[in-house]
């Protein structure tokens, strides 16, 4: 039972907060995979963007949920750490791959192995609120490595006008979560790449977004 | 909390108007021969837990129904703001927005009109420009500080005045203010339906071709027809309007939910969109719903507290 502060906090706290205060507006919602192992890939512009996708699942699902995060930033101090690992369930990466160091990936990897559905940021930081950066290639590695493990494109929107990088004051909005049909590697790292950008582009542009700036 | 027996039949019959329109929705979705469930039968699902929803707080009593009509305006103005052209720079005056909602529907619950009635028109008028000009940034700030103020006074002051309805005093209506606010909202949802099917039925000539090209005059005469029989009928019933003055409320009713309707539609054509969300499913989103609630809910309060309050 060392599920329970994650069940408590995700089912008080995160749902509450999510359906209610925020508010989804969900597409293609069946394109989410059933079970792990999978990976769920998304673009990054807040902090609930975790919070959001750990929602679309069910209950049930929600050990199998493991979000990918920054090492330096969420194991920074303890207490952050007990709730980053215990509460959300995050596999901590290292940013920076220092020279002869192992597979930064490697506990992403045997998460895979086990079952999980992992989400992973490919932006790689939340950067500017709603503006789309160029993916990283770590997800290449993982999808090479798993090849049969469906990768779901998912794109949202809204939730970096909610709680932007640097700011402690939530603001409700609607927020746009449109999920894509899942990928799979095909022995091409050029071509999966350019899959994944065009399937967020398209799913970017199903529905014209209001200015912010 | 003694309920009034005209008010349980008032929301009995509508359950039973939505009894007879599950399997007319079925038959006309079968007659034109689609696969899956039709846009139809989704809109009257929809009906269906709207009404659910609508009587179970309505029973529960005037705290649960005030609770219920806060939560909708709270849907409707962070449908409209996530809608709208925003700012990052807006982001604090945006939750001081948010935060009216809670204190104009506390108003509206004890009852005290001179705040409930100038709280958004002109407090929240100023605190938001004077919130706005302390972030000191100029840009569009005339834009944002009037987007944001209007979306304030059709989402939350107007769609309150029906919240005030519950607050007027008890024994001046037949069946109390619950009374009140079931005959508003009954026949301003009435008569979105009736136009839309009398629009369907009859009716070549466009009202307002560039904004709702959907919107026929025979919808309109048809729909705001159908509005003042049912408010003839049931007006004795619920409110303590004599024939002549329900006659009068049913045109407001009819006439200015039609201007709701395309107000709200020409919002949304202004910015690009079809529906305002995903909410409801067949209707859009919650202000495709509320749009024709916006005009009627402050005419028909205004009306009635000039002759009877």
């Amino acid at each position: 039972m060392k599920d329970w502060p994650k069940l408590l906090f995700f089912t008080c706290i995160v749902r509450p907060l999510v359906l209610i205060i925020l508010g989804l507006n969900v597409r293609h919602r069946q394109h989410l995979p059933a079970t792990g192992p999978a990976i769920v890939v998304a673009n990054h512009n807040s902090h609930l963007d975790t919070l959001v996708l750990m929602s679309l699942f069910p209950l049930a699902q929600l050990r199998r949920l493991r979000p990918v995060a920054a090492a330096d930033y969420f194991m920074a101090n303890p207490l952050l750490a007990w709730f980053a690992t215990r509460v959300i369930g995050i596999i901590p990466i290292e940013r920076k791959n220092h020279e002869g160091h192992h597979d930064p990936l490697a506990p992403v990897q045997a998460a895979l192995n086990q079952g999980d559905i992992i989400i992973i940021f490919p932006e790689g930081t939340r950067g500017q609120p709603e503006r789309m950066q160029k993916f990283k290639s770590g997800i290449i590695h993982l999808a090479k490595a798993h090849d049969t493990i469906p990768i779901s494109p998912v794109f949202l929107h809204g939730l970096g006008k909610s709680l932007p990088k640097g700011e402690g004051l939530l603001v409700p909005f609607f927020c746009d979560v449109f999920v894509g049909p899942a990928l799979y590697w095909q022995g091409d790292r050029t071509r999966l790449m350019q899959q994944l950008e065009q399937q967020m582009e398209a799913l970017a542009s199903e529905q014209g977004h209001a200015a912010w700036d | 909390m003694n309920f009034h027996p005209h008010a349980l039949w008032a929301l009995a019959g509508i359950f039973g108007i939505l009894i007879l329109a599950t399997p007319t929705a079925h038959l006309i979705e079968k007659r034109r021969q689609l696969p899956t469930a039709g846009e139809l039968t989704l809109r009257v699902r929809s009906w269906w837990i709207m009404v659910s929803l609508f009587s179970a707080a309505v029973l529960l009593g005037a705290t649960v129904t005030t609770w219920l009509l806060g939560f909708i305006s709270f849907l409707a103005l962070k449908e409209y703001l996530s809608l709208i052209p925003t700012r990052r720079s807006d982001r604090r005056v945006l939750f001081w927005a948010y935060l009216t909602i809670p204190l104009q529907y506390y108003w509206a619950a004890i009852g005290w009109y001179g705040m409930f009635i100038i709280f958004i028109p002109v407090y929240a008028l100023l605190v938001i420009s004077a919130r706005k000009v302390l972030i000191g940034e100029t840009e569009d700030f005339l834009r944002s500080m009037g987007t944001i103020h209007w979306g304030l006074m059709m989402t939350v002051f107007s769609i309150s005045h029906a919240a005030f309805l519950l607050a007027l005093p008890e024994d001046v209506a037949p069946a109390g203010g619950v009374g009140l606010l079931i005959y508003l909202v009954l026949l301003t949802e009435l008569n979105d339906v009736a136009q839309y099917v009398w629009g369907k039925r009859l009716g070549k000539r466009k009202v307002v071709p560039r904004v709702s090209p959907g919107k026929t005059w025979g919808g309109l005469i048809g729909g705001c027809a159908t509005t003042l029989v049912v408010s003839l009928a049931s007006a004795p019933f619920l409110t303590p309007l004599n024939p002549i003055e329900a006659v009068g409320a049913g045109l407001i009713i009819g006439l200015s939910g039609f201007l709701g309707d395309v107000v709200i539609s020409a919002v949304k054509r202004d910015i690009g969109i079809k529906d305002s969300g995903s909410l409801l499913p067949g209707h859009g989103g919650i202000l495709d719903r509320v749009d024709s609630l916006t005009f009627t809910a402050p005419l028909f309060f205004h009306y009635l507290y000039y002759l009877y309050y």
